[in-house]
């Protein structure tokens, strides 16, 4: 018995039960069931206000849900006395207008959570942020301010900072879309490599070939509730639900 | 000859006219420093997040609205009608008389504090929501995130206004004749007094007060320009030619 339930948390990274969220009377979320299991890569597809940057906006608390529980480590970070800091830098979270510090160099970007809010020490912090500016191939722009990079270079140093953290999730909101098309490449591989290295991914994104490409699970939203969730096979090439195949012809025939 | 006539008058009271831009420039610095800190503090105070209900959340409404009230009252009075208050309402109320110069500072600091509350707050709501949503998602409490990120940018954002604000206050502080600090105005005024010369005497105001306005305003340029630190960065590879190339 005891075993099993160790396992499941070991499986479990997050979990969320009977999530919802309103904006004054508007139900955004509406009793959310879903949970990401470790190494794995779901990404969240859906049309325009189906409430996927909302969903992962309530997951890191940047909105406080309305009802519901998120379960971190068997304890609902939701209970009033739960430390949200602490969970926060459990989860990394990449912005889809990148929100890089502006006052802050490339390296500080990366540095600045690891020590202020892990306590790392500097040359600790250095030497964390420099491995992941390797990975997303920006080692040598450490001295760029925000300001001096293109779109896709800011975003990698987001991923890179978000990375720095150590996080046992990441998620992405619509990573590439305010990238020029020839940047969302850049980003869109360094996505891919991470998703080969078994980091748990939640990523939320109208890039139809990527998801089908690095998840191993999609989640299809509608209007505040998760209609279908399945293989990439299932939900892409037999979508059960009316709704998912709608919107699948809406987005393939563009 | 007026030109020989303004020699003669700002070589034979050169001491009258510097003691009083020294005093000019004393205060406007001083007042425009601690302005700037009580701006700053108005717009932090603002910032900091109100919970829903609470002893907390009623004590920070009341600091807002006191706070409020004060911004009103100074950006809304002439500085030399608060000046006479001040001077004259502290000497009535408290019978204290207060040392003019620390009069003049004190009436500047708290006008320019009411200017550059605004201002400030306008530099805090220049910074972009989503680099404080960055900063919370890495676990960033507010104060934190006020230090390592907010606060560099809004000083910086604000730097240019700031400096506009110390411009003014250095003509401004003239109107604190009227408590009798010895700043140029009023010492000019005492050297006119003398000669009855009221435009030659003023002409070498003139020229001071604009050596004293152009000088700070160059110097507050420089540091703008230090501020933003070089246009381009150098790349790894290129720093480490330099280096070799030095050893
Ligand atoms: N702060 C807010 N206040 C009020 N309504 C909001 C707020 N944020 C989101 N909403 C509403 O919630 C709904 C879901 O928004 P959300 O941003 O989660 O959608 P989305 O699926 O991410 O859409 P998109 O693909 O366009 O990013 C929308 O109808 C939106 O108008
Ligand atoms: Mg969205």
């Amino acid at each position: 018995m005891i075993a099993s339930k160790g396992d499941r948390l070991m499986k479990n990274v997050i979990e969320i039960q009977h999530l919802s969220k309103s904006f004054g009377t508007h139900e955004v979320l509406k009793d959310i069931d879903f949970s990401v299991n470790k190494g794995e890569v779901v990404c969240v597809i859906g049309s325009s206000g189906s409430g996927k940057s909302t969903l992962l906006r309530c997951i890191n608390l940047l909105e406080r849900p309305s009802g519901g529980q998120i379960v971190y480590q068997g304890e609902n970070i939701l209970d009033n006395n739960h430390n949200i800091n602490n969970y926060r830098t459990k989860l990394g979270m990449v912005f889809q207008s990148f929100n890089l510090f502006n006052n802050l160099n490339v390296l500080t970007n990366c540095i600045v959570g690891q020590t202020k809010v892990l306590k790392r020490s500097k040359s600790d912090a250095e030497n964390v942020a420099m491995k992941y500016l390797k990975v997303v191939g920006l080692d040598r722009y450490i001295n760029a301010k925000p300001h001096q990079l293109s779109g896709g270079q800011k975003q990698r140093v987001a991923i890179a900072r978000a990375l720095s953290m150590e996080p046992d999730v990441l998620l992405f909101d619509e990573p590439t879309s305010a990238l020029d098309p020839e940047m969302v490449g850049e980003v869109l591989k360094v996505m891919k490599e991470l998703a080969g290295t078994g980091l748990t991914m939640l990523i939320v994104t109208h890039e139809m070939e990527f998801a089908r490409e690095v998840s191993d699970r999609v989640v299809f939203m509608d209007k505040g509730v998760i209609v279908e969730e399945g293989s990439p096979e299932q939900i892409f090439n037999h979508p059960q639900n009316e709704r998912t195949k709608a919107f699948l012809k809406r987005t393939f025939k563009q | 000859m007026s030109i020989d006539w303004i020699i003669s008058i700002a070589t034979e009271n050169w001491e009258m006219f510097l003691r009083g831009a020294w005093m000019t420039l004393l205060i406007a610095t001083l007042g425009t420093v601690f302005g700037a800190i009580i701006g700053l503090l108005i717009g932090i105070i603002n910032t900091i997040p109100k919970p829903e209900r609470g002893l907390k959340r009623i004590v920070l409404k009341l600091i807002n609205i006191i706070l409020g009230i004060y911004v009103g009252f100074f950006r809304g009075t002439p500085m030399i009608v608060q000046a006479m208050v001040v001077f004259y309402g502290a000497a009535q109320a408290f019978g204290v008389d207060m040392d003019r110069t620390f009069a003049a500072i004190f009436i500047v600091a708290i006008n320019t504090g009411a200017y550059m509350a605004e201002i400030v707050r306008g530099g805090i709501i220049s910074v972009d929501k989503g680099q404080f949503e960055a900063a919370q998602a890495i676990g960033m409490n507010h104060w934190q995130t006020m230090i390592h990120v907010v606060l560099p940018q809004v000083l910086r954002n604000i730097l240019p206004a700031t400096g506009n604000q110390f411009v003014m206050n250095i003509k401004d502080t003239s109107v604190l004749n009227v408590i009798g600090v010895t700043e140029l105005y009023f010492q000019t005024k005492s050297v006119s007094g003398n000669n009855f010369r009221y435009f030659e005497s003023f002409f070498v105001a003139c020229i001071l007060y604009l050596i004293m306005t152009f000088v700070v305003t160059k110097i507050l340029h420089y540091f703008e320009k230090r501020l933003d630190g070089p246009q381009n960065y150098q790349m790894i590879d290129d720093l480490e030619q330099v280096e070799g190339k030095k050893a």
